[in-house]
């Protein structure tokens, strides 16, 4: 009798439970506007984060042809992300990350007149991410939602002084998952992971590193180990091995990685692979096509000039260029500084 | 006069059937990022320049068709975005059929991670014929299962025209080649039938490769037969650095590495530098570093073979021509059937070779600096079981 009643105990607990879960279930639609979501305060094109707003940054970030982007989560509030040192950190549904692009007329005096061209969504919902690409207005009042993305004409001054105009591509929805997809899992994010994290961020009160500001507002407990760090890709703070690495890790890792979409290659960039050959060192291509530039190594020791991987950084040939999605422009910096980690290599 | 009215009447017929960017692009691309699945994607007629990829991710049972081969014709030629033409990702149960896609930058269709992929009476090709800019590959699923491409065609790919890589259970029938590097390559894929294809002008007609270094590491069971493999006798146009780009000009039939393959019942007509070759992956001449790797051909089955050719001497281009000139020396009686010989000396190799019409073959010693060039078959003069048909 009393293990009937246990039973039964059980049972019902196990029903509320399943009720207490399907309850909880939402079918979300995204706001047309983004000014719906009253992510910010103020004039929402100056983007200054609302409440339980946090802007954030990562170490070395994804190029994304020189947009400005500016990061922002918000975990609703009573509930935590749950810290790991390798992967994603596990985030509580509801959560939603934000990132802006823009574009400042000239990139020598990048804060003043700046414009956004899109805010893109990552909302985990019903424990699965979903991306929703919104897009700005000319006048800068509000960004709409757009799934389709699309092709835009953008000029601006860059850093040298050089006008240049020059097309950018908004991803839509399913391009969105060309980055963000992991093997059949669904959509995740890429920078909410320790080592991207793991530095300084100039917040309003001062400097503080990200981690220890996200755990004294009660949105994550960071263990006492150590915590990884990627380097920051431009500063001589660190070595250029951890500066190419890092780079590697944020713009190719997420595809080059073997449950990424590029494990057809067998050549992963991700800041875990330890073994070089799969690091491209002396490794011939695959399926690269034309993409190989008739050369037979990724990394040729020594020989930039005679690498697959500067090749591909060195084109805006949408059948060469690497990444895939999201570059219409070569990125100088980043194959200087691959080209120089090549060049030391023995 | 005539001539003149003629051009006009081109002229206009162009202006009326071509749309361009971006209304119609936005169109095409609204009906793939927002499919949903069991629905079909219905591509109307005309030409349409497109500047980036249409890409279908983690739908099931979605069905994108065209009005014909000839008729839905989606060209990429001013392509700024994505290298592919056509994309489908993580998805269960998809049909692409009648329609044309032109001149990607990469690959014209690529399938990756799809559970039931079937491509019929698509074309994909690059109008400007082979050139080493245009885009790898054709028809390209990879890491995909259950894949049937039927009634199809490539040309010009600078790689493989129909190409099916890291993939289980593949039918490749009634489809043409033609004009590519390789016209249809299996690569590291799994129990696979290739046949009633016509593979004809391309570098290599039909090859069946393992390499190392990729998710998938091992292919085999893989039937090649009825199939017209004719004058494959272009000049290789890979880039460099490709596999592909190693295999000689005049190649019927290639397979490299890969174990339980068996050729039968095709015609091998007129590929004047191989028939059929059987090789190791040693013949490349590229490093080995994964050790999980097996290089050498094992278990392979040519049998009922019709071979011709005329007399003329093998390609002397590339590193495999090199080798024809200055060691082979076949002049211009070039066997059929070459073996590298190349063994891996523990396992015992099963290499059966009967009942071909003019056979001729060479064991051509490869590993031992071509030293003991041999045309004696009595070793591989067996027949073996028959590979099960694909089924699913």
């Amino acid at each position: 009798m009393k293990k009937f009643a246990t039973l039964t105990l059980l049972l019902l607990s196990w029903l509320l439970l399943v009720n207490f879960n399907t309850g909880q279930q939402f079918a979300f639609a995204p706001y047309e506007h983004l000014s719906d979501y009253g992510f910010f305060t103020g004039n929402i094109k100056m983007l200054q984060p609302a409440g339980d707003v946090m802007a954030y940054d990562l170490a070395t970030p994804l190029f994304s042809d020189y947009a400005i982007k500016d990061r922002f989560i918000r975990i609703p509030a009573g509930t935590q992300a749950v810290y790991n040192d390798s992967n994603i950190f596990d985030l509580p549904e509801g959560t939603i990350l934000i990132k802006n692009f823009s574009f400042p007329e000239d990139f020598r005096q990048p804060e003043k007149l700046r414009k956004n061209i899109e805010t893109r969504l990552l909302i985990l919902q019903n424990g699965a991410w979903q991306a929703y690409p919104y897009l700005w207005n000319e006048a800068q009042t509000d960004a709409v939602y757009d799934p389709l993305g699309g092709i835009q004409h953008i000029g601006y001054i860059n850093y040298a002084g050089k006008a240049i105009n020059t097309r950018y591509i908004i991803p839509n929805q399913t391009q969105c998952k060309g980055c963000h997809r992991q093997g059949d899992a669904n959509m995740q994010p890429i920078g909410i992971a320790a080592r991207h994290l793991n530095k300084d961020f100039p917040y309003a009160e001062g400097n503080e590193n990200q981690l220890m500001h996200w755990q004294r507002a009660g949105i994550i407990r960071i263990p006492e180990d150590t915590i990884p760090a990627n380097a920051v890709w431009n500063s001589a703070q660190f070595s250029i091995d951890q500066r190419a690495r890092a780079y590697l890790d944020i713009n190719c890792g997420f595809c080059h990685n073997p449950n990424g979409a590029a494990n057809t290659s067998g050549l992963f960039l991700h800041a875990a692979n330890t073994n070089s050959t799969a690091l491209g060192v002396g490794k011939t291509p695959v399926a690269a096509g034309r993409g190989s530039g008739n050369l037979q190594y990724d990394i040729a020791p020594g020989h930039p000039e005679q690498s697959i991987l500067i090749y591909r950084m060195k084109t805006t040939d949408p059948g060469i260029a690497m990444p895939e999605i999201g570059r219409l422009q070569m990125h100088k910096e980043g194959i200087a500084l691959l080209s120089e980690w090549i060049a030391a290599m023995r | 006069m005539f001539r003149k009215h003629f051009l006009v009447f081109v002229f206009v017929i162009i202006a009326v059937s071509s749309f361009s960017q971006p209304e119609e692009e936005k169109k095409l691309m609204r009906l793939f990022v927002l499919a949903e699945d069991n629905s079909i994607i219905d591509l109307p007629e005309g030409t349409f320049n497109l500047e980036q990829s249409l890409w279908l991710d983690g739908k099931q049972h979605v069905t994108i068709r065209g009005k014909g081969m000839h008729k839905t014709i989606l060209n990429f030629a001013g392509q700024v975005g994505g290298a592919e033409g056509i994309k489908v990702t993580n998805s269960k149960q998809i049909i692409i059929s009648d329609l044309t896609v032109q001149n990607t930058k990469g690959d014209a269709i690529k399938t990756q991670e799809v559970s039931g992929i079937t491509i019929r009476q698509v074309k994909a090709e690059w109008t400007r014929g082979p050139h080493p800019e245009n885009g790898g590959y054709g028809l390209y699923p990879v890491q995909c299962s259950q894949v049937l491409i039927d009634s199809c065609e490539a040309r010009g790919a600078s790689d493989a025209g129909i190409y099916v890589g890291q993939s289980k259970q593949i039918i490749v029938r009634h489809s043409k080649a033609y004009e590519n590097v390789a016209g249809i390559e299996i690569e590291n894929s799994l129990y696979a039938d290739v046949y009633q294809n016509e593979a004809t002008n391309n570098t290599g007609g039909i090859l069946v490769f393992d390499l190392p270094d990729l998710v998938q590491k091992k292919g085999g069971y893989v039937r090649v037969f009825n199939n017209n493999i004719h004058e494959n006798n272009h000049d290789n146009f890979a880039p460099k650095g490709n596999i592909v780009g190693k295999v000689p000009a005049g190649t019927g039939i290639m397979i490299m590495a890969t174990n339980n393959v068996e050729i039968f019942d095709n015609n091998i007509i007129n590929n004047r530098s191989a028939g059929t070759a059987i090789v190791s992956y040693y013949i490349s001449e590229n490093p080995i570093r994964d050790s999980s790797y097996y290089p050498y051909p094992n278990h392979i089955a040519i049998h009922n073979n019709t071979y011709e050719r005329q007399q003329v001497r093998a390609t002397s281009k590339g590193r495999m021509g090199q080798m024809f000139r200055f060691k082979l020396r076949f002049g211009k009686q070039v066997p059929h059937i070459l073996f590298d010989g190349i063994t891996d000396g523990q396992q015992p190799l099963q290499l059966c070779i009967s009942n071909n019409q003019n056979q001729s073959f060479a064991n051509f010693d490869a590993g031992n600096k071509f030293k003991q060039i041999s045309r004696d078959t009595s070793a591989y003069n067996c027949t073996s079981n028959a590979l099960p048909a694909v089924v699913w």
